[in-house]
């Protein structure tokens, strides 16, 4: 079963992340051999990392079917820093993974707990109906 | 001597695959660095001969290359060995002779099966194991077939055989006794491939493979092997019989159309009648297994030109042994709705209050898509609309979800 792992954390305005270079060499590391493991253990479909919110566009479309852009966005709102698409066996194996992600590193190396949102993806074979 | 590739080509290739790891893995006693040479081999066929054609002993032609392709690695293995340990090594002694006419043992594709389906594995593992050993897929096909990248895909084959390795099985049948334990989880992968197939005909990601054939294949060659074993003739027979729907179960816009509102004629005349002739000739065997009721099952739906016709008496008969046999909410579930059929939708709704409590059950979307339906026939629309919606929340299946929200939006229409 697959699901989509979303890592909510960037805010808009905030830029890099002020943090001493060893905390976040650490956090990167972390992540690298994370998304290493689950390569190698058969469980990542895929996972990126975002660009910072600075970025962002929303995109509409006009009247005519042209887009209309609309850029920086107040600072309160969080973006969605990074993802990933695993396969697993259960689901309690992509809590796991989840949780392990929640506890990556931050300053000081202390576990960051951030929260990370986990949605089945609609991949299961549909059943006969009878 | 070649011969040109040709249609049948493909599948010879698929059916000597576990014939030429067999040979492999019992001349080098590893079956693990085995089915990677085989696999590269068979690349290699995939690859050579639909330009320069089918050679004339393809058999042996796959076992040489594959050899070679160990010898290959057991030469790197042993100079590897030698620069970290500085020890000479016989190596004449690690190196069988090159003989391309190794005997064939018919048990090598039954050994391959249950090599694959080791208990120690996951489900996944398993299913990709099978797939590229016994099956004679390759890596990229299999990887297509789950919509993972093929390097994700090859990863969890190489984990699998890991596991093997260390759980250090030898390659050879399992005791008679061994056997008849294991071979429910063998039947139980072939028909997870099938199950997987099947459901992946239906939905927008086209040209993946076709899964539920290579199930059907392999569940075929199966009952070569044990052709006195009334569950694998079951389980063919249940495959043959839910395949035969296959083209009246979507819609011209891929859209799912559940069993009583199928075009019945679009039903495989011939897949059922093979269904049915291998149900009774294993009936007449032994014992009701779990998959002979499944398909007993499927086949009176089958038999039945309208859905009007559908026996529901003899299918809540073929569902009360299934209780007995291999009890499950599933099945309880499916009880509940040819109950229904039999005695009225609110014995239905009654029958589905035991499932309330079953924590296995809990917050399935089936057990409200059945109470939706049921509700429907009492005509109680309301009630429907929301266990209709509640099942569509609940799924994880795309098509199915398509389904009961438009389910929900007809009755709300009404």
């Amino acid at each position: 079963m697959k699901y989509i792992l979303m890592m909510n954390t960037m805010k808009a305005g905030h830029g890099v992340p002020d943090w001493p270079k060893k905390d976040l060499q650490a956090h990167i590391a972390f992540m690298m051999s994370l998304n290493k493991e689950l390569h190698e253990r058969g469980e990542l479909v895929s996972g990126e990392g975002l660009s910072f919110p600075d970025q962002a566009k929303l995109v509409r479309a006009d009247k005519n079917g042209r887009p209309i852009t609309d850029g920086i966005f107040p600072e309160s709102k969080e973006f969605l820093a990074g993802f990933w698409i695993i396969d697993v066996d259960n689901p309690e194996r992509a809590y796991d993974i989840a949780a392990r992600i929640s506890a990556a590193p931050g300053p000081g190396g202390a576990a960051l707990n951030m929260p990370i949102e986990l949605r089945p993806i609609m991949s299961t074979p549909p059943q006969e109906m009878v | 001597m070649t011969k040109p590739w040709d249609a049948t080509s493909e599948h010879l290739l698929r059916e000597l695959a576990p014939q030429v790891l067999g040979a492999v893995a019992r001349r080098f006693r590893d079956f693990s660095s085995a089915e990677d040479a085989v696999q590269e081999a068979m690349i290699a066929a995939f690859t050579q001969w639909p330009q320069q054609g089918v050679p004339e002993n393809p058999r042996g032609w796959l076992i040489q290359v594959a050899c070679r392709r160990m010898l290959d690695h057991v030469r790197c293995e042993i100079a590897r060995r030698e620069r970290e340990t500085a020890v000479a090594v016989e190596t004449e002694t690690f190196l069988p002779s090159l003989d391309i006419e190794t005997d064939m043992d018919p048990d090598d594709t039954l050994i391959l099966l249950f090599t694959c389906c080791h208990p120690a594995l996951t489900p996944s593992s398993t299913i990709a194991l099978t797939l590229r050993a016994v099956g004679g897929l390759t890596t990229a096909e299999i990887a297509n077939a789950f919509l993972v990248p093929e390097a994700t895909m090859a990863q969890r084959i190489s984990r699998a055989k890991q596991t093997i390795r260390a759980s250090g099985i030898p390659f050879h049948l399992p005791a008679p006794h061994e056997r008849a334990e294991r071979l429910p989880a063998v039947l139980h992968v072939l028909y997870l491939i099938f199950s997987e197939g099947y459901a992946s005909s239906i939905g927008w990601h086209l040209q993946r493979l076709d899964l539920a054939r290579e199930a059907i294949r392999l569940t075929r060659n199966t009952k070569t092997l044990l052709p006195e074993n009334p569950e694998v003739a079951g389980l063919l027979a249940l495959m043959l019989l839910t395949d035969a729907r296959r083209a009246a179960r979507t819609g011209p816009e891929d859209e799912l159309i559940p069993l009583d509102k199928q075009d019945r004629t679009l039903w495989d005349r011939a897949e059922i009648s093979e269904g049915i002739e291998l149900l009774t000739a294993a009936l007449s065997k032994a014992s009701m297994g779990l998959y002979q009721l499944q398909a007993a099952i499927a086949a009176v739906h089958d038999e039945a030109a309208r859905v009007e016709d559908t026996d529901w008496p003899q299918i809540l008969a073929l569902y009360e042994l299934l209780k007995r046999v291999a009890p499950s909410p599933m099945v309880t579930l499916n009880h509940a709705v040819a109950a229904s059929m039999v005695h009225g939708p609110a014995q239905g709704l009654e029958l589905l209050r035991a499932l309330d409590s079953d924590p296995r059950m809990a917050g399935h979307y089936r057990l409200d898509a059945v109470r939706a339906h049921l509700f429907e026939k009492i005509g109680d629309h309301e009630a429907a609309i929301k266990h209709f919606r509640i099942a569509a929340a609940r799924t994880t299946s795309m098509p199915e979800r398509n389904y009961l929200i438009t389910q929900a939006a007809r009755l709300a229409g009404d």
